[in-house]
């Protein structure tokens, strides 16, 4: 049942629909199939991180910190493969996963077992992880001609006319379409957030799967640093910067409750698309690049007030139901 | 058998309040003393590091580089203390500044600048207020949006650009010092507006209010406090502070840029909790704050003293935070639990 989408899922579908038919009806060339591929390269990372995002959010908690440990686990293995060329691919991809899911699970223990807020954990990390990004690069780049080709080409490598990129993030969205609806644990995360108290008596480990959202997200950040730096040719220490708040615009406008407890990954996986088109849009009707921070945080707050608003009316619209019958 | 559990249950609940009342008002004392060594010990080592540290020019002049942070700390306080959080202060910093730049632009004199960057301030911060006490909206998840909402409006009207004329005059505010002496004017206006939040938060209904707010909004709420009307009081605060803020860094600087500012909640939010106001609300106090404004503050010149990049500072200032807030929790697991 929860595979399925909703009717809220398919309510915003239909409304992307509107919103591609009115910008191609003001840029025709925007329904052009290689701009179409470029939007789904453009969101596949952010769709990807998102969803980290959306397990993290869930919980009840936030991760202020995914663009900082994108841009140090992409300058890790950029710098590795830079100086250690010979090292295979499928290698530097473990490594990078590695390295996100160490620094996932600081950001972990610290929101479990030190007990410290999630925003304020992740803060401290996002200063921390960005500050390391800054200290293994002593400030310079490393740029295309430094990497080798496996590496800079792996993500734009395409078999039918799909990028190795949009691969992976279908890979993604599948897995954790299946761990989050399917699996017990999966079922756990929604289960501290929506109520912390009741989960706990339940005899769900309440640090435990804390910890295993955080060290997820920083797995699936890491990968995507990989995939960042190597699809952007390029590794510096202001990768990614703000990254983070699109994850959570993407969450928020896909209709994850920003207090925890609901929230689905078609759901994200649209709220990706949705931002991915709006961006690709702006730049086809010619608006400067400036606007998008601005458009980000309107998207982000009238998203979480419009949220809020049908929250409380289907809770009165519950609570009616449940006067009636009895 | 449910109903006699619950009562054992809420008694224990009880006790344990008891306790961590007594342990932490333990603590608090010994927190500010903490504090205040941390502030001697880095006082000796910079001194140490460098022979000019300890000049009474240089240690006034090195006010500016945080004043205008600890001048949106005091506001930040009663926000954590009241248990919430605004980490759109530095934009809204940013959003006043380039408001003062156009209006510069357009001819308005030194105090029309002045109105215009607090107003800017203050609207900004009522917004957020009034979105969160109305739709009933966590503050982190407005002042997520707000923060990129309003630095992305300072991008949209600033861009690549930068806004670099302002009035002679202008100037002093965050450059001038008071009289022939060296004490520069942010540093008395600190000094002001301290003893002001101090006398409110510690002497006033108000801030018993908002310690109440901050301990359990629900019951405040049933015992009369205005707990809404207090908490869009207490953005519209921070939102003002910040535009004043705003006016002394512009000042100082003589520019405005969209990226003014920039990162500035971190260090903010680290000075706060440093010292001593605990991060869940209920629990804060004037004194930590500003020995921490000073600590921290002090702490920054001496790794400028020895040519450490703002970058890897950053790192530093994580750290503390984190550090500053693990620490009420070690200390309490490591106390002996004989002071029930």
């Amino acid at each position: 049942m929860l595979v399925l989408p909703k009717k809220r899922e398919f309510n915003f579908f239909i409304f992307i629909i509107l919103i591609i038919f009115i910008i191609s009806l003001r840029t025709p060339s925007f329904l052009d199939l290689n701009n179409f591929m470029d939007i789904l390269n453009d969101t596949a990372i952010l769709t990807m991180v998102a969803i980290g995002q959306l397990m993290i959010i869930v919980t009840g908690g936030i991760d202020l910190s995914v663009d900082a440990s994108l841009a140090l686990t992409g300058m890790s293995v950029a710098l590795l493969n830079q100086h250690y060329p010979e090292i295979p691919l499928f290698i530097i991809i473990l490594i990078s996963i590695t390295i996100g899911l160490l620094l996932g699970s600081i950001n972990g223990l610290l929101v479990s077992q030190a007990k410290i807020p999630p925003v304020i954990t992740t803060l401290g990390t996002m200063s921390i992880y960005r500050g390391l990004v800054f200290v293994i690069c002593k400030g310079t780049w490393v740029s295309a001609h430094e990497m080798t080709e496996a590496f800079r080409e792996f993500p734009r490598r395409s078999f039918l006319g799909i990028s190795n990129l949009i691969f992976i993030a279908i890979l993604i969205i599948v897995l954790f379409l299946i761990f989050l609806s399917l699996t017990k644990t999966g079922r756990e995360i929604y289960g501290i957030g929506g109520n912390k108290t009741a989960a706990q008596y339940v005899g769900i480990n309440l640090n435990k799967i804390n910890y295993l959202a955080y060290t997820l997200c920083g797995g699936i950040t890491g990968l995507a640093g990989f995939l960042w730096v190597a699809r952007y040719a390029a590794a510096q220490s202001e990768t990614a910067i703000g990254f983070n708040f699109q994850t959570i615009a993407a969450c928020v406008v896909g209709g994850v409750s920003i207090t925890g407890g609901s929230g689905t990954v078609i759901g994200v996986v649209l709220g990706a698309f949705f931002i991915g088109i709006v961006y690709n849009a702006l730049t086809m009707i010619n608006v400067s690049p400036f606007w998008q921070m601005a458009i980000q945080g309107f998207i982000i707050l009238f998203a979480i007030i419009i949220n809020t608003i049908m929250d409380k009316r289907n809770q009165q619209l519950l609570l009616r139901k449940r006067s009636f019958n009895e | 058998m449910n109903k006699p559990k619950a009562l054992v249950n809420k008694r224990n609940i009880f006790d344990l309040e008891k306790i961590r009342k007594i342990n932490l008002l333990n603590i608090l004392l010994k927190w500010e003393i903490i504090l205040l060594f941390i502030f001697i010990a880095i006082i000796i080592v910079n001194s140490n590091l460098s022979p000019y540290f300890l000049d009474y020019n240089n240690l006034m002049n090195t006010t500016f580089n945080f004043i205008e942070k600890a001048i949106i700390a005091l506001p930040m306080m009663l926000v954590i203390i009241c248990g919430d959080i605004d980490i759109s202060a530095a934009s809204i910093l940013a959003l006043s500044s380039v408001f003062m730049g156009m209006a510069s632009r357009a001819g308005v004199g030194t105090f029309g600048l002045i109105a215009v960057g607090l107003f800017a301030g203050l609207a900004a911060g009522f917004l957020n207020g009034f979105i969160i006490t109305k739709f009933g909206i966590p503050s982190i998840a407005v002042t997520l949006g707000s923060m990129s909402l309003f630095r992305g409006i300072a991008y949209v009207i600033l861009g690549d650009k930068a806004f670099t004329k302002y009035p002679k005059s202008f100037a002093y505010f965050g450059q001038g010092y008071i009289g022939n002496t060296m004490i520069p004017f942010e540093l008395v206006l600190f000094v002001v507006l301290a003893i002001i939040f101090g006398i409110v938060l510690h002497k006033t209904t108000l801030g018993r209010k908002v310690f109440a707010i901050g301990n359990n909004s629900t019951a405040a709420n049933f015992s009369g406090v205005a707990v809404n009307k207090i908490r869009l009081i207490i953005f519209t605060v921070i939102g003002f502070c910040s535009g004043l803020a705003s006016i002394l860094l512009t000042s100082r600087i003589g520019s405005t840029r969209p990226n003014i500012a920039d990162g500035w909640e971190l260090e903010i939010i680290t000075t706060v909790v440093l010292g001593g106001v605990v991060i869940t609300g209920g629990q804060g106090n004037i004194f930590g704050v500003i020995i921490s404004v000073f600590i921290i503050g002090f702490l920054k010149f001496g790794m400028g003293l020895i040519n450490i990049p703002g970058k890897v500072m950053n790192i530093a200032l994580g750290f503390l935070l984190i550090i500053a807030i693990m620490l009420p929790e070690l200390l309490k697991r490591i106390k002996p639990k004989n002071n029930i």
